[in-house]
């Protein structure tokens, strides 16, 4: 057997599953502490955690239910510590309550949901995209929140560590929205070394104590956060409330804050915005995938191209906020664009959203636990080109 | 005189709670007990969850979190274990934390962190108008128990001791200095401790079931206490609708976060 030596083989080189790499990213992005409750498929994130986190002096917590987990995290939160929880949709919906309250409060957080069929129990152990707009409106009320739907392994761990990233720059919970798919298929993975990669921190008072507010309308729209227990002493509710961080029911000091808390997301979100763009001259169908339904697009998309079909390819690897401006450039490009997605078209009303008309919008939807396979779409394609 | 303004957001007040409410009992004991250790207000973090009793954390001037309803333990353990310096301390009511937090109540006292739950307990569910709650006792009537309320109620000290905290004690708002002594013995206890304050709920508790405004109820509370020491020596009929005051449970055992600090030294890389 040949002894050469593989360049690509070196310490960073791993065989990984998503779930692994999203506990990986996590540590490299900063963790500090995690908390969770077990579930099918995302146990392995907090088993990877319970031991990784003391070696570094982290803490992990296993805690008593989904909702003690999240609030748990904005608690860690709110003292400067990077958080984290994982689940699956039960769990999901159980953190929702909480998930608000890191919205409105503006604490930094992460939230991992390894997408499982439902509803209730549903498929445990069969891949979904289903929580995709529970992702963007599960708790009540008008509120900002940013998912990410990575597709491979590799992008598991980039996308964590860009969800901290996102989170710790814009006060807001990011969720991390992957499927039973990406969380358990093994993949070998050449991992970024540490120091290529970028990592934000909450943005700290630059005033005293005395003059801080922890809800200043700032022109970022982003207010900087201090910790607890260093000598701010500052106040945090769920309710409405001004600068100060205090309730009020005043409508004028409510609009003040709710318009810049539902605002300064979207008036971020080409920073916050990324899609992998695969475009093809004079294409007249696009198809638009997210999360594992991307991989088998994009081999649908190679095979329909060696068939002669003209197809333009995106996939968003951000899904809130909804890259609107790439898929209205993609509905001005194309006569009808394809969304596969292992839900009964959720997404789909979005693009059909930004389309705006310019592009009739083809559906292919599967919520029995099985993945869409490429030859599903390349049939697709092929009818629709 | 005891300055409670040193302690308090003065440009919060007035206070929200009704008159003859016992809740500014329990908040002055509170106040003096940590005047009396003599902790720096900016390593301590008072977490509320939703109620009457949870608005307590907007009027003081320490690091504050008002939570969702009855998830303040959850948050405070969150805080806790980020930060084990400061010192947590929650304040909360019957129904926010033995019904809809019931859960968390009793795995943080099996956990042994090292928070204080000051918990208000007036028998009712005030803030949303004088719903039953886990002690309203049986019999008693309540916005939702229009003939009585049919259930059992809670004894959320035995609760606590059950599931493992290693400090309960039980007070009243007519007894304001040994409230003072329970709390200062809680928050000095390294461990989860739990002081239970009996405070009387004139508006909606009150009313309902004739018992008289605050001042009434305070006394009806001295009548019907008895030290945990005349206790012992009582039958159980004796001491039926008695509310037995004083330090139930004081007892050492593991405390989680000196427990996972050991953990973090033997294994860390």
């Amino acid at each position: 057997m040949s002894k050469e030596p593989r360049p690509d083989v070196g310490k960073n080189v791993r065989v990984m599953t998503g779930n692994e790499a999203c506990a990986e990213g996590a540590l490299v992005a900063g963790l500090y502490f995690y908390a969770g409750y077990p579930i099918t498929p995302s146990s392995e994130i907090a088993e990877v955690l319970s031991e990784r986190l003391p070696q570094i002096g982290g803490k992990f917590m296993q805690m008593e239910d989904e909702i003690s987990a999240m609030g748990a995290i904005i608690g860690a939160s709110l003292t400067g510590a990077k958080a984290m929880t994982a689940t699956s949709g039960p769990g999901f919906s159980l953190k929702q309550e909480n998930l608000g309250y890191a919205s409105i409060a503006e604490v930094p957080c992460v939230v991992v949901n390894v997408m499982r069929g439902g509803p209730s129990t549903g498929l445990p152990t069969l891949p979904a995209q289903g929580d995709v707009m529970q992702a963007r409106w599960g708790t009540h009320g008008d509120h900002p929140i940013i998912a990410v739907a990575p597709t491979s392994v590799l992008e598991v761990f980039m996308l964590t560590i860009r969800a901290f990233n996102l989170a710790e720059r814009y006060r807001v919970p990011v969720i991390l929205l992957m499927d039973e798919i990406i969380g358990h298929t093994s993949e070998k993975v050449i991992l970024p070394d540490a120091a290529t990669i970028e990592i934000w921190n909450r943005q700290a008072p630059t005033v005293g104590p005395d003059e801080y507010l922890p809800y200043k309308i700032t022109e970022s729209g982003v207010p900087p956060m201090a910790k607890f227990g260093e000598g701010y002493r500052f106040h945090v509710t769920g309710l409405v409330h001004d600068e100060t961080g205090f309730p009020t029911n005043n409508s004028v000091q409510i609009n003040k804050f709710l318009g810049r808390l539902n605002s300064k997301i979207d008036r971020h979100a080409d920073e916050i915005i990324t899609v992998t763009s695969d475009l093809q001259e004079n294409a007249t169908v696009g198809v638009f995938a997210y999360g594992s339904t991307a991989r088998s697009a994009k081999r649908a998309v190679m095979l329909a191209r060696q068939e002669g079909a003209r197809v333009d390819f995106i996939n968003p690897t951000v899904l809130w906020p909804f890259p609107e401006k790439q898929v209205s450039s993609l509905a001005e490009r194309v006569s009808k664009i394809i969304v596969p997605e292992m839900n009964l078209g959720q997404m789909a009303h979005e693009v059909e959203w930004a389309a705006r008309g310019r592009a009739d919008i083809v559906k292919i939807n599967r919520i029995d636990g099985e993945p869409i396979k490429p030859d599903d779409i390349v049939k697709a394609i092929v009818e629709n080109a | 005189m005891f300055d409670y303004m040193k302690y308090m957001r003065q440009d919060k007040l007035p206070l929200i709670w009704c008159a003859g409410c016992g809740d500014g009992i329990v908040l002055k004991s509170m106040l003096r007990a940590i005047d009396k250790i003599g902790l720096d207000q900016n390593e301590v973090c008072m977490v509320s969850g939703i109620g009457c009793s949870s608005r307590l954390t907007g009027y003081v001037d320490f690091n504050t979190l008002h939570t969702t309803h009855g998830r303040a333990i959850p948050f405070a353990t969150g805080v806790k274990m980020a930060k084990p310096e400061l010192t947590v301390i929650v304040v909360t009511g019957d129904g926010d934390a033995t019904a809809i937090g019931g859960n968390h109540y009793i795995h943080a006292a099996r956990r042994n962190i090292d928070i204080t739950v000051i918990l208000f307990n007036n028998n009712i569910y005030g803030m949303t108008g004088g719903q039953v709650s886990p002690t309203t006792p049986i019999g008693k009537k309540a916005s939702t128990a229009p003939f009585g309320n049919p259930e059992n109620s809670f004894n959320i000290s035995g609760l606590a001791e059950a599931a493992g905290a290693s400090f309960v004690a039980r007070g009243t708002v007519h007894d304001a200095i040994p409230l003072e002594k329970y709390i200062e013995k809680a928050i000095r206890k390294k461990g989860f401790s739990v002081v239970e304050v009996m405070t009387p709920c004139p508006t909606a508790y009150g009313r309902r079931n004739k018992l008289g405004n605050g001042a009434a109820m305070i006394k009806q509370l001295k009548e019907d206490t008895v030290p945990l020491s005349r206790a012992q020596k009582m039958s159980d009929e004796e001491l039926q609708d008695k509310i037995i005051t004083g330090v139930l449970v004081d007892v050492e055992r593991p405390e989680y976060t000196d427990n996972y600090q050991k953990l973090i030294e033997r294994f860390k890389g």
